[in-house]
Formats: structure tokens, C-alpha cells, sequence
């Protein structure tokens, strides 16, 4: 499937004119999700270029500073992926990364960066179709967004506090 | 830090990767804008992993004394060994080579050429950058516990058994029926040879009983499982037989004597009767008996006890109870099987509605001599012999509607009953098929055989089975059923008058497939078949080292395929036994006791317990044996006192920056956009 062209209007950047490319960090655990956009492209399928992958072991080692990090660096959203629950290579670590991804879009608000920017979803090692699927979506919903405000991130970087503090699930009361 | 001195090569993948980035572009711009990130030469070559180009990447660390490699092809679920033991012969620590994927992640997937370039670009930076924070590695070995769990004992479950064990290791086969055999032992005859299948089956279960390093779990299913690669450990559970091993003979008074009788829906596929006491076939290993007490009638009703009165030996034990047995064992054999499509979905044949309808494990009891009709081919009424058969392939096969998979058996075991049916009976036979796939050894030739013993061949997807008659021409045929086919060749609507339909049912996986994979850490595919680790060149290792599968649990396959995956997993499974010990990646969290304050955050996360609390310490320990790596606890410590091998924060903090390294923290980003903007 290939990307979708459409540009919304709300999308339209500061450069006008010119569409809005977005930036995306994806984060992928080494046995599901990897392996999925492993298929994706041994079956050459087709996916927006906007997305750049890490390898996690789990998506469960996520941690709430490498989002931050990435806005603070220039990424326009983050996706968070992983196995499917009962599929979890390591039992149910997947699932841990959940409780981070709650807790970070609630930061992320906070920090003036919309909720949506930060995506999650599975894929297992056959679901290269959906994990281009997927990415696509993200990436259409992403540009809708339109660009982070410079300021925002200028914030955000300017902070080391806010993203050390914030690497604290633990405080949170969920 | 010192920055460490790099090497990038990029591959061309032949045309695969610079047919959608243009890798020179690429390499120049790594060799002058990561310069300052330590690259010090950066090359390309068509085919990075052919022994040429590792011997450029071994020359360039000599010759440059490289501190770190990164290497940016295909994924490193490909060639990562590859490109680590080409640093390491060169001298450097394995784990400072780093694979990034600009194939399966770029020019596979990405079609703008001047987009994936610019990707590939970023991507080698994520790996140039993450890489500088890498720290050397060892592997961690594990000795092999040289037992081997074969879940299954079909035809390739006992096959792996027999090899393995023949070779001196101990092997524990699991099986949840009361006998070991699969649904090999329910058949008549094996394509394309006709072969009996009990006659070739039987002595390999008997081998197998027999074997002084076999031992059989019947009637007993894996309850948990934990452990890792090299040290699993299996509970089972013993379900209760009411027969005590020890003492039984296996001399089958108690059957003879058990006044209840019941459908036997399991081996004899519903056409035949077993008693409350049974064993599934005379030919059973182990030869015990099973009770079920669902149907008998001392559990109902208090009385009876007909068996226990009778048994010479006195070994019916109505007290027992599930047992469990622990089980250490190096690797583990999946080999659990397929189940038989249910041809109750699809309404339109009528199995389960017109009696004659029959499905092709029905067919398979029948035609048995040793079967409930005792090798006749009769209709339901258990006297009648049909007149005309008609055998309809792809029944839960190549179909959206149920599976779109081929069954890969249907169409030879349907060439196999149409010879069945014309050597029993007078009956005319109808073959309905999509296409005729024959392309096992002999098959074709089978294929040709049953076109010259006179069956007729429709080219065409059944539509309906019915017993309601539509056209005046069709008088007479009241009591039979049509048969509603488009013949695709000859172009015309055909209503085949038949006594009897027989349904070739596809393969699905077990009913309870994906919660056993779950249970071993194994993954599935959408429609619950084991995926291989490699679809071709590990087709019967699973992504989870030390799980290995065979036979019909990774897919529909046939008896010959089923043998020859049991064997190569054996083969895997012995050369494992044979090293003793077992490399691993050593991805493992360590505690920095210095930096821990004993807040026990990370102490309930680990789901392999390998996180343990020192109490005179006041500190948490992981042990390595037991991690797995997922690093989960590395993310949750507030005290960054948890690292983890070969994810660490700082290599993927360094990641992330490389990754974004041309958008200058955004604000080179959106300045490149408003000149394009301009321009």
C-alpha cells in the first residue's frame, strides 16, 4: 500500500507551499514487530518513508526519556511498537510498556505536545501487511497534526529535568 | 571519551538496495559528514556479505585499526553473525559491529529515490552513533541438558524420538491421546504406494515404546514450561487412566467386560462405538487401558465396577487423580499436529445434515479393514453400497470463506479414495477439484493411475450437496443426492447424481495451538501455524532458540514431510547435544550495587524471576542464568543503577540522535523545508 497523499489543510506548515514532511521515531522490540517490518519489506510493501526504526529487545525496555529525547531532537511523533500481549517473546512485558505509554501521553500534554504524537500498536512477526498499514496511518495522522512549534521543542531540550523526572513511571499514581 | 575510529560499508545488495538508494551518494556522505563521529573510511560494494566483501571490512580493520564497524544492508535477523564473526577474525570484539537495515527498512519498502537515500543516510548515522557506545562483549555459554520434550508423538514426534534417542540421549514424548501414533495410525492406506499405514506405523510406535531412552507420557498434556535454551523445565500432567500402569497387562478383559458403549468421536472419527474402558486400537502403545469417567457408569451412578470385578490382576484404581512430573530437558520438540477441518461449516455440502455425507477421516475409518465397518464402503444405513461417489476436494481449503491456505493432502488422499472406492465397489467416482496439485515423488504417476482405472474427473468447485430434486430429468434419483458443480472445462452446469459424497477436509491447526505456543514462547501466524524461524532455511527451528517444530504444527504437509521435519529436527537437536554448551547472546541487565537504593521498584517486573532482593545488602540482584534481556527492569530503575548488554541507555539515546542527526534538533529540518520552500 502506498502512502497517502492527502494534505489536509489544518496540515499546511510554517514553509508554505511546501507539504509538511513529519518525522517519526519508531521503536520496535526484536521479535514481533521487527521482524514484522521485516516482512514488510521482504514482501515490498509499501510504506511512508517518514518513519526511522529502533531495535528494542521488548518494547517493554522503553523508556520514557528516549521519547522525550527524540521530541527534544526533532522527531514529530514517536510510535511505540511490540508483540501482541499473549504473543510477548519475554510473557508479558509487552504489556509494560503500556502503563509508560499512558503515563507519557498525559506528560507529553503537559508539555504541550499533543497526545497523538505519541502512537502505539502491535505487530506480530506475520503482520508486515499491518505493520505498513499502520504506518501509513500514523504518518497521514501525523501530518495532519502539522509540525512541533520550534518553541515547544526548544522547551522541551531546554529541560533536562523534566525528562529525567519524567523517567519515573513509578511516581506516577495511575 | 576519545571518538573510536569507524568503518561504514554499504551495500548494494546486487540491485536490491542501489536500484532505490544511491549508495555512492550515501558512502561519500558518511565518509565526510560522520567524520567527526569517528568514521575514518567508509566503501560500498555489490554484495557486502560474499567473502569478498568481508575480506575488504577484515583488511579495513587491520589495515585502519578499526575500533567499531557498521555495516548498512540487509536486516540483521539476515546477516548479523555474518558481519560479527568477520570482525572477529579480524580481531574486534563482535559485538562493536553493528548491521543496520537499509534494505528491508528502506529500498524494499520505500520508492522515492532522493527520500530513501536521505533515510539510508540517517539510518547509518542511528548506527554510527549508536555503535561509539557500544562496549565489548562476550558471549555467554550454557551447558545443554542433554533430555530432549518431543510435545506429540505423531509420525514425526516419533521419528525425532527414535532418532535421537537411538543416539543416546534421553527423550520424554508428551502426548494427550491414550496411545502415541497420531492420526497416521487412523489411516487405511498412504499415498501414493498404498502402503498400510499401520503396517509401517506400527512398528515404529513399538521401537519407540520399546526404546530404554524413551519414555512415553500418554494421556498427559505440559501444564508449564520455564527455563531457557539448554535448561527448560517441563511440568506434566498425568492425566488419571484408573488403570494402574505397573500392574496391567494390557490383556483388554476389562473393555471385553465394561457394559457401556459410546461414540467413539475421537479415533474412530464418530462411525464407531469404544467402550467406557478403552484402548483406541489394538495395536495402542502403551497397551493400558483408559477410563473415561464421563461415560462410566460407576462415576454416575456408584455401581458397576464390572471392570474391576473382572481384571485378573486387580489394577482399576477408580482413586486416582491428576499426577505431576517435573522434567528438566535441553530442547524441545513441538510436534502437536493438525486437526481436521470441520466440515459443519460449510453448510451448503451438508455434512452433519445429510447423512451420506461423509468427511475424509470418516472415509479413512471406513475403508480400514480394522474399522468400524470392517473395510466395507457403505453408506450411513451400514449395509448399502454405494452406486456413485462423489469426493470433493478443497472442503476448508483455497477458500477466503474458511482458509485460504492450500491443505497441500487433499488432493492426493482424494486420489487415494477414488482407488479405494473402486477396488471395494462397483461405484462410479466423481472427482470435483480446483486444480490437481501432484507434486510429491510417484504422485503424478498416482494421479495418472486412478485416470486409468476409470474415474471421472470434474474440473470445478462444488457449489451445493442436496437431496432435493430440481429438474424432471432428475426423476428417479429420489433418496440420492446431487451434486452441483460448474464443469469449468467443458462450460456447463453439471447435477451429479450420488450415493454417497465423501468431503476432502483440509488441515487447521489444533484447537488450542496458539495457547500452546504460547506457553513455549513461540510464534504463530494468523491462522495458527508455527512460524519456522526461516521459511526456507530454518524451516523447522522457531524464533525461540531451543524450540524446534515439526510435522503438521507448522503447516499442512503429508506423511513424507512430517518424517523428514522430525528427522532434521532431530539432527538439530543432536548437533546441540553434541557441542554440550550453547553461545548466547549476552543482552543480560546487571546491577550496580553502588548506585542501587534498594527502592525494589524493579523487583516485580522480571516474569523469569531473575530479580532477587539482597536483605543484608539492601540491594536487588539479577541472575544472569535466568534473565532473558528484555531489559524492562533496566527502563523502570530511577536510579539508572540497572544496565543493560547491548541495549543501553546511552547506545540508544545515541540512536535516537543519529537518527535525527539531519534535523539539528528540528531546527535544520524545517530551515532545508522553507529554502525548498523557495526555491
Amino acid at each position: 500500500m502506498t502512502a497517502p497523499v492527502t494534505t489536509p489543510a489544518a496540515a499546511a506548515p510554517a514553509a508554505a507551499g511546501q507539504p509538511f514532511e513529519p518525522l517519526i521515531l519508531g521503536f520496535t522490540c526484536n521479535w514481533c514487530s521487527y521482524r514484522a517490518a521485516d516482512l514488510a519489506g521482504t514482501a515490498r510493501t509499501k510504506y511512508p518513508h517518514n518513519v526511522r526504526l529502533i531495535r528494542l529487545m521488548c518494547s517493554g525496555r522503553m523508556e520514557p526519556e528516549f521519547i522525550l529525547e527524540g521530541f527534544a531532537k526533532g522527531a514529530d511523533a514517536v510510535i511505540m511498537t511490540g508483540c501482541w500481549p499473549e504473543d510477548c517473546h519475554y510473557r508479558i512485558q509487552s504489556v509494560k510498556a503500556l502503563r509508560r505509554f499512558i503515563f507519557l501521553r498525559r506528560t507529553l500534554a503537559d508539555l504541550g505536545i499533543e497526545p497523538a504524537r505519541l502512537q502505539r500498536f502491535y505487530a506480530s512477526a506475520a503482520e508486515g501487511q499491518r505493520f505498513a498499514d499502520e504506518m501509513a496511518r500514523i504518518v497521514a495522522e501525523v501530518k495532519a497534526l502539522g509540525p512541533i512549534p520550534p518553541e515547544t521543542r526548544v522547551a522541551l531540550a531546554a529541560h533536562p529535568d523534566v525528562v529525567a523526572s519524567a523517567s519515573q513511571p513509578q511516581e506516577v499514581e495511575v | 571519551m576519545t571518538t573510536p575510529k569507524t568503518g561504514v560499508y554499504v551495500c548494494h545488495c546486487g540491485t536490491n538496495i542501489a536500484a532505490v538508494v544511491d549508495v555512492e551518494e550515501v558512502r561519500d556522505w558518511a565518509a565526510s559528514e560522520l567524520a567527526d563521529k569517528g568514521v575514518v573510511v567508509a566503501r560500498d560494494y555489490p554484495f557486502m556479505c560474499s567473502s569478498l566483501g568481508q575480506e575488504l571490512i577484515e583488511n579495513d580493520i587491520k589495515e585502519y585499526g578499526l575500533e567499531r564497524v557498521v555495516v548498512a544492508a540487509c536486516s540483521p535477523h539476515m546477516h548479523e553473525k555474518t558481519f560479527r564473526e568477520a570482525s572477529s577474525n579480524a580481531g574486534l570484539n563482535p559485538y562493536l559491529t553493528e548491521l543496520v537495515s537499509i534494505r528491508e527498512q528502506v529500498s524494499w519498502v520505500h520508492t522515492d529515490k532522493a527520500k530513501a537515500t536521505d533515510k539510508a543516510k540517517a539510518v547509518i548515522a542511528g548506527g554510527v552513533y549508536r555503535v561509539s557506545e557500544q562496549e565489548p562483549l562476550e558471549p555467554l555459554i550454557a551447558p545443554v541438558n542433554s533430555a530432549t520434550l518431543i510435545v506429540g508423538g505423531g509420525i514425526a514426534g516419533i521419528t525425532a524420538a527414535l532418532e535421537i534417542a537411538s543416539a543416546g540421549y534421553p527423550v520424554h514424548i508428551v502426548e494427550r491421546e491414550p496411545s502415541i501414533g497420531g492420526h497416521m495410525a487412523q489411516y487405511d492406506k498412504t499415498f501414493p504406494t498404498l502402503d498400510c499405514a499401520a503396517c509401517i506405523l506400527t512398528p515404529k510406535m513399538v521401537d519407540a515404546g520399546a526404546h530404554p531412552n524413551i519414555t512415553l507420557h500418554t494421556w498427559s498434556e505440559v501444564v508449564d514450561v520455564s527455563g531457557s535454551v539448554g535448561d527448560f523445565k517441563i511440568k506434566v500432567k498425568h492425566k488419571p487412566r484408573y488403570v494402574v500402569e505397573e500392574d496391567c497387562t494390557g490383556c483388554g478383559i476389562c473393555v471385553d467386560k465394561c457394559p457401556v458403549q459410546v461414540i467413539d468421536t475421537g479415533f474412530e472419527s464418530g462411525i464407531g462405538y469404544r467402550k467406557a474402558i478403552y484402548t483406541p486400537f489394538p495395536q495402542a502403545v502403551p497397551k493400558y487401558p483408559v477410563l473415561t469417567p464421563e461415560n462410566c457408569t460407576y462415576f454416575a451412578k456408584g455401581t458397576c465396577k464390572a471392570c474391576e470385578k473382572f481384571c485378573p490382576v486387580d489394577c482399576i484404581d477408580f482413586t486416582q487423580t491428576d499426577e505431576y512430573v517435573e522434567l528438566n530437558v535441553g530442547n524441545i520438540l513441538l510436534a502437536t499436529g493438525f486437526q481436521p477441518f470441520d466440515a459443519r461449516r460449510i453448510e451448503a455440502y451438508g455434512y452433519g445434515r445429510l447423512p451420506n455425507v461423509f468427511t475424509s477421516m470418516e472415509f479413512e475409518r471406513m475403508s480400514n479393514a480394522a474399522g468400524p465397518t470392517g473395510g466395507k464402503i457403505v453408506l450411513r444405513d451400514g449395509v448399502t453400497e454405494p452406486k456413485s461417489v462423489v469426493i470433493v476436494h478443497c472442503v476448508g481449503s483455497r477458500d477466503k470463506n474458511t482458509n485460504e491456505y492450500c491443505s497441500a493432502i487433499c488432493c492426493m488422499q482424494s486420489l487415494k479414495f477414488a482407488h479405494l472406492v473402486k477396488e471395494h465397489t462397483d461405484a462410479d467416482v466423481y472427482e470435483c477439484y480446483i486444480d490437481m496439485r501432484t507434486p510429491g515423488k510417484g504422485y503424478d504417476e498416482f494421479y495418472n493411475r486412478i485416470l486409468d482405472e476409470g474415474t471421472q474427473f470434474i474440473r470445478g468447485r462444488v457449489a451445493e450437496v442436496t437431496d432435493s430434486l430440481r429438474y424432471p430429468e432428475e426423476a428417479g434419483c429420489e433418496g440420492r443426492l446431487m451434486v452441483q458443480v460448474e464443469d469449468t472445462l467443458a462450460g456447463v452446469k453439471r447435477r451429479v447424481p450420488a450415493d454417497m459424497v465423501i468431503l476432502s477436509t483440509g488441515l487447521e491447526p489444533q484447537p488450542d495451538a496458539t495457547e500452546v505456543a504460547r506457553m513455549f514462547g513461540v510464534g504463530c501466524s494468523s491462522n495458527g501455524f508455527i512460524i519456522e524461524r526461516h521459511a526456507k532455511l530454518a524451516p523447522v527451528a522457531t524464533m525461540t532458540d531451543g524450540v524446534f517444530a515439526a510435522g503438521a504444527t507448522l503447516g499442512p504437509r503429508d506423511i513424507p514431510t512430517s518424517v523428514s521435519n522430525g528427522a532434521a529436527a532431530a539432527a538439530t537437536i543432536l548437533s546441540r547435544i553434541a557441542q554440550g554448551e550453547i553461545a548466547m547472546e549476552p543482552y543480560r541487565a546487571t546491577v550496580d550495587a553502588e548506585r542501587c537504593s534498594g527502592c525494589r521498584i524493579c523487583n516485580d517486573l522480571c516474569p523469569f524471576s531473575a530479580i532477587t532482593f539482597d536483605e543484608d545488602a539492601m540491594v536487588t540482584e539479577i541472575n544472569p542464568k535466568l534473565c532473558q534481556g528484555c531489559g524492562v527492569c533496566v527502563a523502570a530503575c530511577p536510579a539508572n543503577a540497572i544496565s543493560g548488554s547491548g541495549f543501553s541507555h546511552l547506545q540508544i539515546m545515541a540512536q535516537i540522535d543519529g537518527l535525527l542527526s539531519d534535523t539539528s534538533g528540528g531546527a535544520g529540518r524545517h530551515a532545508e523545508e522553507a529554502v525548498g520552500a523557495t526555491a
